[in-house]
């Protein structure tokens, strides 16, 4: 075992991980923040998008060793004082979700392509989530979300 | 300010989704993100093998694993089931139908069948101790081409039949057809392959068993379209009572189809949880997925035309040999037959004959997968029409219009009849916004001068027949179950509503559509009405969400509980003002006096029936109603797709470059919920054209099982889909409603192929199989070349 200390959404754990515990396991099985979701075991769908010291990265494919002294946010850490985020609030206007097993992911990644593309083009969002996948949207609509979020 | 109010949440309007809140904020109950007080995790063990005896089960070192608490063979769990598996739809007398374990005994029929179960505390510690489980498999060949597996000298999935044959199921046929074809002036054959698909919903599948011993209850949550299905099938194979089995689909990810089945994992874990008195929780993995779920699609078919020398077609004649895989799931025989009756697509055909070949081979088990049987019809006649306008030398859109059904209702050839539609419309819609003429003088061009990207539009003008399925047609069928709905409204004091429906949502928006309709109907604001659904018991009656029925039929029945509530309150109101109840009129949740300024609403009269101090006499306290609504036909959608892509004929690379939905769904409760059940219907569609395929080596590997190697498209694959409509209302349903979940796939899929093949006209190309990858194209146009 070894002693990890992450900070998640503003809040500072001390931890004792395996070696092999994923990151995205000690999010949702340790510290119970289930909201990133596992839809893959290749790193290939995204739905485990988390910010790690603000870049996304897929959390099933970073060791929780890995994430020692670093900031984590997850979907749950993106509001605040009760108000969704614009990315958040975008995916609702525009119908840019579904099933909604892939937007924890979805919306993190997109709200780090805004942090490096304030002002994308429809072409760059979507290049920008190749790494995500979703099966029930098509994409047109997260799409629109991306650019409404980009306009606030 | 009320107008305002109601426009944005009545019937017909985009109302903000109810579900998004949870979704969007990490507090969705998934599976995998519920948990329960000494849980334990189960792990399957699964053959490598495609076709392989087992030898033997050596459990001693799982047994002695870190955090082990059980293991089991198959063959040790043999005599707990009661029942085999589930096998609804025994689509013939003489059906050969396999008893099918949750974990094989003796042989292992398909990479991925279960052979062993392990239970630990903890799931890393399950997966360890799966590896620690020593299987000793004596490999056999394996079959996995359907036509090699009809064959004498097959070797054989099942050696119980003698024969890999399943069954042979036809409708119509006979003299009239022969004769239709010996008299055409034209006759086109045609052969296609339905690849293999795995349609991955985002969130694999997963089961959490709790059980309570002492009485013999079980709940069990299941990542499933079908909790009650799942409910009456599971107490027949477990055994458990089913008043003592309650089945819940919390938030499901994603289903198409995938989750229309009663799985092995979900008999294990009640079986498992109760043996051992502990809850048992299993979370697939989605390489497991690939082969664990079932897949769709997978058939060759045949099929002829018999046209005049104008383009009018008069009979159509389908054969399929369809792959089962090694086992008969729910629905895997009667998949295939979903889309029998619409081998005619749109056209007003006179002969009809069909038949279909069910074929084991040593696969994961095919069954039901968005659309399920009509998209694959809709590809065979709408590729056929294409390969007919080319013989005859005519525009595929005039062809099309040549043969259209024009007058409605319609009796088809294959014995239904379509209530509704009407079928240029949505094409005259569809060419509009394409621009059609401008667009075909651009792809002369690029031909003229041998352009190495060149242009094909590629059409497909489908219907769709869904909304499964009134019972006595069903019963027909052979199908064991009815294809009823159920919905009840239960009126609270208080004035807020709760509605139950049978159907189980896994992202279709019921919460949002069916309280907007139920706040129209009703006159309460839709934040007052909560939509509850997915757990048996909470909402005893239901036959589950599949087959594009949700709308069709549950919010049909939504409407009649609607109805009953209305004339329930009637009742109250008329008693209260202290009139004849023929004295009231009724507007959108308030009864008034005719003639008078006297109201009481809806809500007045819940808590008048809920504190019961002066009801009329005989009449039952509270107001709730259930209703209960078995469909007199299917739903008929219809529409036109287009697509356009560019070929670049140096590579064989294709891009979608435009595609254009226009259907008719009737009336549209939510604009905003239809366009997003097109838009993603019909990636899939398009996917099934360009990219996705299970492939599978000579000796049964599924070799691209993962999300690394089996290409479900990105954003960046797509472009935006195009959605218009055209509305002719249904008849047959209470708002004029017809099903959507699925059109998009339905249609998608031969108008991307149709394209491909139409920018490579100029080469002589008129084949291609699915997926249409750069290599499949670019052979394709050296082979024509050469």
């Amino acid at each position: 075992m070894r002693s990890i200390a992450i900070t998640v959404n503003d809040t500072r754990h001390e931890l004792q991980v395996e070696p092999r515990e994923l990151l995205v396991y000690v999010l949702r099985e340790r510290l119970g923040l289930t909201g990133t979701n596992v839809g893959c075991d290749t790193t290939s769908c995204g739905a485990c998008t988390v910010l790690l010291d603000g870049e996304s990265v897929k959390s099933c494919t970073v060791l929780a060793v890995q994430a020692d002294s670093c900031s984590v946010t997850t979907i749950e850490g993106l509001a605040e004082n009760g108000r969704m985020h614009p990315m958040q609030q975008a995916f609702h206007e525009q119908h840019g979700l579904q099933c909604g097993y892939c937007t924890p992911g979805m919306v993190m990644a997109a709200v780090s392509l805004l942090r490096e593309h304030p002002d994308p083009s429809e072409e760059e969002i979507r290049k920008g989530l190749e790494g995500n996948l979703c099966r029930c949207t098509g994409y047109v609509n997260i799409v629109k979300a991306v650019r409404q979020a980009a306009a606030v | 300010m009320a107008v305002t109010e109601q426009l944005a949440t009545g019937i017909g309007a985009s109302a903000p989704r109810k579900e998004d809140a949870r979704l969007l904020t990490g507090q969705a109950r998934f599976v995998d993100n519920l948990t329960a007080p000494a849980m334990i995790w189960m792990a399957v063990v699964r053959s490598p093998h495609a076709h392989a005896r087992i030898a033997g089960v050596d459990l001693t070192k799982a047994r002695a694993a870190e955090g082990i608490v059980a293991a089991f063979s198959g063959a040790e769990l043999e005599n707990d089931w009661k029942a085999p598996l589930p096998m609804a739809w025994p689509v013939t007398e003489d059906i050969r139908n396999p008893a099918h374990l949750p974990l094989a005994t003796t042989k292992a029929r398909y990479v991925g069948d279960g052979v062993a179960v392990v239970l630990a505390e903890s799931r890393a510690l399950a997966k360890d101790a799966a590896e620690l489980v020593e299987v000793e498999y004596e490999p056999i060949p394996a079959v996995v081409d359907v036509e090699d597996a009809l064959a004498d000298a097959a070797q054989l999935v099942h050696d119980e039949f003698g024969t890999n044959h399943c069954y042979t199921w036809s409708i119509g046929g006979g003299e009239d057809v022969d004769r239709l074809f010996a008299d055409a002036d034209v006759v086109i054959e045609e052969r296609y392959r339905q690849q293999r698909l795995i349609p991955n919903p985002m969130e694999p599948r997963g089961v959490l068993a709790q059980p309570t011993q002492a009485t013999g209850e079980v709940t069990l949550f299941s990542s499933t379209q079908i909790p009650h299905i799942t409910r009456v099938t599971l107490a027949l194979a477990t055994g458990i009572p089913e008043s003592k089995l309650r089945v819940v689909a919390p938030d499901v990810g994603g289903g198409f189809g995938a989750k229309l089945q009663v799985y092995p994992e979900e008999a294990l874990a009640i079986a498992l949880a109760m043996r051992l008195g502990r809850p048992v929780k299993w979370i697939e993995e989605r390489s497991e997925n690939a082969v664990a779920t079932h897949h769709g699609r997978d058939m060759i078919q045949e099929i002829s035309l018999a046209a005049t020398s104008d383009g009018k077609v008069t009979a159509v004649r389908v054969r399929l040999t369809v792959s089962m895989g090694a086992y008969l799931m729910i629905i895997t025989p009667g998949t295939p037959l979903l889309g029998a009756w619409v081998y005619g697509g749109a056209y007003d055909i006179r002969g009809y004959a069909f038949e279909c070949r069910g074929v084991f081979t040593n696969q994961t088990p095919t069954d039901a997968y968005r659309g399920a049987g009509r998209p694959e019809a809709t590809y065979a006649i709408e590729r056929a029409m294409d390969a007919l306008a080319r013989k005859l030398e005519l525009d595929p859109v005039e062809l099309r219009r040549r043969n259209f059904i024009t007058e409605f209702p319609a009796t088809i050839a294959s014995g239904l009849t379509i209530d509704s539609g009407d079928y240029n419309a949505s094409l005259d819609r569809a060419l509009e916004m394409l621009g059609y003429d401008e667009l075909r003088r651009e792809q002369a061009e690029r031909r003229e001068r041998g352009d190495t990207t060149q242009i094909g539009i590629g059409f497909s003008t489908y219907i769709e027949m869904c909304g499964l399925a009134p019972s006595r047609i069903l019963g027909a069928l052979r199908y064991a179950a009815g294809g009823w709905e159920a919905a009840t409204i239960r009126c609270l004091p208080t004035g807020t509503v709760q509605v139950l429906t049978g159907t189980t949502p896994h992202g279709q928006s019921h919460d949002t559509t069916f309280a907007q309709v139920v706040a129209d109907r009703l006159g309460v604001g839709y934040d007052e009405v909560e939509v509850l659904h997915g757990d048996t018991s909470l909402v005893p009656l239901g036959m589950d969400t599949y087959g594009s029925r949700s709308l069709a039929i549950g919010m049909a029945a939504l409407c009649h509980a609607a109805d009953k509530v209305v004339a329930k309150s009637q009742k109250i109101v008329a008693h209260a003002l202290e009139v004849a109840e023929e004295d009231l009129e009724y507007d959108g949740g308030t009864f008034r006096v005719r003639g008078t300024d006297r109201t009481m609403t809806v809500k007045e009269a819940a808590f008048a029936a809920w504190h019961a101090h002066d009801l009329p006499e005989g009449l039952e306290p509270t107001l709730e109603e259930t209703a209960v609504y078995d469909p007199s036909n299917f739903s008929w959608p219809a529409g036109t797709h287009v697509a356009v892509v560019e070929v670049d004929t140096e590579t064989g690379a294709v891009e979608l470059v435009r595609y254009i939905a226009v259907d008719d769904v009737g009336t549209v409760v939510n604009p905003q919920v239809v366009d997003g059940q097109v838009q993603g219907g019909v990636a899939q569609g398009v996917a099934q054209a360009l990219w996705e395929e299970a492939v599978y080596d000579e000796i049964g590997n599924l070799v691209n099982g993962s999300l690394a190697d089996y290409l479900v498209p990105s954003a960046a694959e797509l472009p935006t889909i195009e959605v218009d409509r055209t509305v002719t209302e249904s008849p047959n349903h209470p708002l004029g409603a017809k099903g959507v979940g699925e059109t998009g796939t339905i249609a998608a899929t031969p108008a991307v192929v149709n394209a491909v093949l139409d920018a490579l006209a100029p080469y002589g190309v008129t084949d291609i199989d699915m997926p249409a990858t750069p290599e499949r194209v670019w052979r394709a146009i050296k082979e024509a070349r050469s």
